[in-house]
């Protein structure tokens, strides 16, 4: 079966857990066999693991004819992407695009990130999805999260194909409820064109078909999972001046995460243990008001920020880390818990985040209430038992969670679509 | 007749170097001794010589009628000793001319005058100690960080035996009044007052060269004028600014140096003297009482303490800071100490100041970080770092009234021992001297523990606390320099 995939991040070079989720997804549904994937993102490094699915730059598709040698093509995008595959798309440009800024190959540059101009990116990413959906051959095409809806609908329309999308937030979770009517239109226009929608956990389910009003059968949970570590990950070990308990909070510092409630339970656990640090690894733009809070709550010399973490960074402050707390106001799945009991560190997760559906040895909390926080913060860190039991059990069940389980859902709803 | 008092400020603090959260506990180096030497090299050749060598020539020329004086910070002092040697040794050769007083001032450049009063008085000790031993100068007048001044303060400098302090003009104290005048404070009315002529130094520190300003170019003789148009009876023009204004914020270029150089001509004619601050003390009487209740200072439009303490951030580091003074005061390390001291500079609390507009530029120009927060955030990792460090030699568990007794306790029994020693030693000599050969001296064991037990008789009466029987053990172990963990456990 072959699938066009649309994605928006792709590992190494992730800026958050969507990134992450495509590439185990991606991975998981190989592992079933018989799938060839093409995953298409707006700008490859180079470095991106290529065994699993062919990657397609959005940023290496042309959409103005140029002529250029084979030769040249090799030496400016020969690191990324297969240079047959550029003259491929290039004779399948179905428009004049060259009122469009494009480089000297006719491609669109575009930055991979979530930029200032995101609406643009967004659009000549759907652009660009026209030229490859009449190139790659498919049997079916997957968006991943609103950024790439347009695309998939773009795609659907030239091919033909049922257009899988997947959810893995909706932008009710992003804003706390104020949502922009920009991004819900084009959430809500792409799950109208969908022919499925997956969702990555029973509350984002619940949302998409209560606040975008789509009917229940056309919307399937698949919950997230995680890639097991490599051996260097999980040998990886605290540092050896440590000499307190370190709690960790890792994400963006954004309202949704609710990084507020760890400030306010972190003072509350400082009021009565000593040694114990808080950690707030991670930026956001509400950064700066928890270091204002921080300090306010008189507790800077024993919470830390660390600044956004990337790669190993991230497991060296999980192996630091005794406990791992994650009080999202609302989380539509949240994989980052799911590393933390990888490397053996006991979390504590809020109820209104999508994997407390699926763990259970952990501590659920609601992300409001400080004081459960609080508490059960004090308690992993006092009472050994409770470490060891939510270490020992935690580990154990995350490694039963695993993407193959999750690509063998996936791999069966496109057989029902492409069988209808 | 009418006097002009020179004042110029020299101060580095020792920036700390980009301290993650990994580092905590691993590593105990907290500075950028790349960027204090960059920075104090940079402008010692472009401010500090050149206008040592201006003032060489102005004092020569003129017949030691041109004085001035220095507060140089003692971070500033250690760091020029390290990376410009040559700029103290001209400094001796500027102090050997008489024509220059140093003033005293907090060793750290610190804000303990506010928080910690025992920590504020050991830094002033400390400093005047050291101008003393590298220019021979006992400071008489004393100038607090930043000019930062209020009546307790007041009333610290006065019992620590100072005869007059240096401080700024601020609007909502001064009112109606002119800085031009001698004055003395309300806490301790013997204290006299220098006040900054605000406007007057900030012409030269900031306005020389500034093309916009409307008396643009200021030429030495326009200067004076203005000093001479002033009313008769204010006969006192205290100019007091940052060293670096010589070729630093107004460049060579400028004609900064070639301006000052010409101001002792100018003066001459139009009777304007030059005098330090102690000889305007002696020379003046002060006119009237001045009330500061809250703290002033010659920073920031605000001329308060806004500047270091403005925000939370900077109130929190701080507290933060000075809640374990007393605790780093009982540590012996010297490397504690000395990290204690650059913790302290007012700089690192300037930095984390979040004023926007005109303030803002000042001290993000200044400021090392890009941004208040990371300022804040890396300070508390290394403050972080530290705590744990003093806490390692003496435990939180302990309070310091406890911990104050056990040390002393410990401190008395060393003299104690001290004492027994030298008697054990006093009565060897003479065993040696009496019975040749019937006490060896090899066998000193068996004279010593009959000393010991002698000891333990006298133990009660030695400590003054009630405890003390308790603490026997840690006697006999003395030697061990941190009995108070062993108490802990």
């Amino acid at each position: 079966m072959k699938a066009l995939m649309f994605g928006w991040e792709f590992p190494p070079h992730i800026l958050g857990g969507l990134g992450t989720a495509s590439y185990g997804l991606t991975k998981g549904m190989w592992q079933n066999g018989d799938m060839d994937i093409t995953f298409v993102i707006p700008k490859p490094w180079g470095d991106e693991p290529k065994d699993f699915a062919n990657i397609i730059g959005a940023n290496c598709a042309p959409v103005a004819w140029r002529d250029v040698n084979w030769d040249y093509v090799q030496s400016r995008i020969g690191n990324v992407m297969d240079p047959q595959m550029y003259f491929n798309l290039r004779d399948h440009i179905y428009g004049d695009f060259n009122y469009m800024s494009t480089n000297d190959l006719g491609c669109i540059e575009f930055s991979g990130r979530y930029p200032e101009n995101l609406l643009e990116e967004i659009n000549n990413y759907s652009i660009v999805a026209g030229v490859i959906a009449r190139t790659v051959e498919c049997d079916i095409i997957h968006s991943h999260d609103w950024l790439t809806y347009p695309a998939g609908i773009h795609a659907k329309q030239v091919t033909g194909k049922p257009l899988v999308i997947h959810v893995h937030a909706t932008d009710f979770d992003r804003s706390r409820g104020n949502v922009n009517p920009t991004v819900f239109s084009i959430e809500k226009d792409g799950m109208n064109h969908a022919d499925h929608i997956i969702t990555v956990s029973n509350l984002t389910r619940r949302t998409v078909i209560e606040k975008y009003g789509i009917s229940p059968d056309k919307v399937t949970t698949v919950h997230n999972a995680v890639e097991p570590l490599n051996e260097e990950l999980l040998n990886l070990e605290a540092p050896p001046g440590k000499t307190s308990k370190v709690i960790t909070f890792l994400g963006r510092i954004t309202m949704q995460k609710g990084p507020e409630y760890f400030v306010e339970a972190a003072a509350q656990v400082l009021h009565k243990v000593n040694n114990a640090q808080f950690v707030m690894a991670g930026s956001g733009d509400m950064m700066d008001k928890m270091i204002r809070l921080a300090a306010k709550r008189g507790i800077a010399d024993r919470f830390h920020f660390t600044g956004f973490l990337k790669g190993k960074q991230v497991y060296e402050m999980l192996a630091a880390s005794d406990v791992y707390i994650m009080p999202s106001v609302s989380e539509p799945f949240g994989i980052s818990p799911l590393e933390a009991m990888q490397m053996g560190v006991p979390s504590i997760i809020s109820k209104q985040s999508g994997c407390a559906e699926i763990l259970d040895n952990v501590i659920k909390t609601d992300y409001w209430d400080i004081n459960a926080m609080a508490d059960a913060i004090y308690s992993i860190i006092k009472y050994p038992a409770m470490f060891n039991e939510l270490r020992e059990q935690g580990l154990a069940e995350v490694n039963q969670i695993t993407w193959d389980k999750a690509g063998a859902k996936v791999i069966n709803i496109y057989r029902n679509l492409i069988n209808r | 007749m009418r006097a002009i008092c020179f004042y110029f400020q020299i101060h580095q603090p020792f920036r700390l170097k980009h301290y993650r959260f990994f580092d905590i506990g691993n590593d105990h180096y907290y500075y950028d001794d790349f960027a204090d030497d960059d920075i104090i090299t940079r402008i010692a050749q472009r401010s500090y010589l050149p206008a040592n060598q201006m003032l060489l020539d102005m004092i020569r020329e003129n017949g030691k009628k041109f004085k001035v004086a220095f507060s140089i910070s003692g971070t500033a002092l250690e760091q020029l000793e390290q990376y410009v040697p040559e700029f103290i040794d001209s400094m001796k050769e500027l102090a050997q001319t008489g024509c220059v007083e140093f003033l005293s001032e907090t060793y750290a450049h610190s804000l303990s005058s506010l928080y910690d009063p025992v920590e504020f008085e050991a830094q002033v000790k400390a400093h005047d100690s050291k101008i003393q031993q590298l220019f021979g100068q006992k400071p008489k007048v004393f100038r607090n960080t930043e000019l930062i001044y209020d009546d307790d303060i007041a009333s610290m400098v006065y019992g620590m035996g100072f005869k007059a302090a240096i401080t700024a003009d601020a609007k909502h104290v001064l009112g109606w009044r002119s800085p031009n005048f001698l004055y003395s404070s309300a806490s301790a009315p013997k204290l006299k007052l220098l006040l900054k002529n605000g406007k007057l130094s900030d012409d030269i520190s900031f306005r020389f060269s500034n093309p916009e300003w409307a008396s643009y170019p200021l030429t030495a003789d326009k200067y004076i004028n203005w000093i001479n148009e002033l009313p008769q009876e204010e006969q006192l023009v205290n100019l007091f600014m940052n060293y670096d204004a010589f070729g630093e914020l107004q460049p060579r270029e400028s004609g900064i140096f070639e301006f000052m150089k010409a101001l002792p001509r100018f003066a001459a004619e139009n009777d304007i003297q030059f005098w330090t601050p102690s000889e305007v003390v002696s020379k003046f009487k002060p006119v009237a009482e001045l009330a500061v209740p809250y703290p002033m200072s010659w920073t920031d439009e605000a001329r308060d303490t806004s500047a270091w303490l403005g925000n939370t951030l900077q109130q929190e580091a701080a507290r933060k800071l000075y809640s374990i003074g007393e605790r780093v005061r009982l540590c012996t390390d010297r490397r504690i100490k000395l990290d204690w001291n650059y913790l302290q500079a007012s700089d690192h609390f300037f930095y984390m100041s979040t004023k926007h507009n005109d303030d803002g530029s000042v001290h993000s120009h200044y400021s090392p970080y890009d941004s208040p927060y990371t300022a804040f955030t890396n300070y508390m990792n290394v403050l972080s770092d530290f705590m744990t460090r003093v806490e390692e030699q003496y435990p939180a568990s302990i309070d310091n009234e406890e911990l104050n007794s056990l040390l002393l306790t410990i401190r008395n029994q060393e003299q104690e021992i001290e004492k027994l020693h030298r008697e054990v030693e006093m009565m060897r000599n003479n065993i040696v001297q009496d019975t040749t050969g019937d006490f060896p001296i090899d066998e000193a064991p068996a004279v010593e523990a009959p000393e010991l037990k002698k000891e333990e008789e006298k133990k009660p009466a030695a400590p003054k606390k009630k405890k003390a029987p308790a603490k026997k053990p840690a006697a006999k172990k003395a030697a061990t320099k941190k009995p108070a963990n062993k108490k802990a456990k």
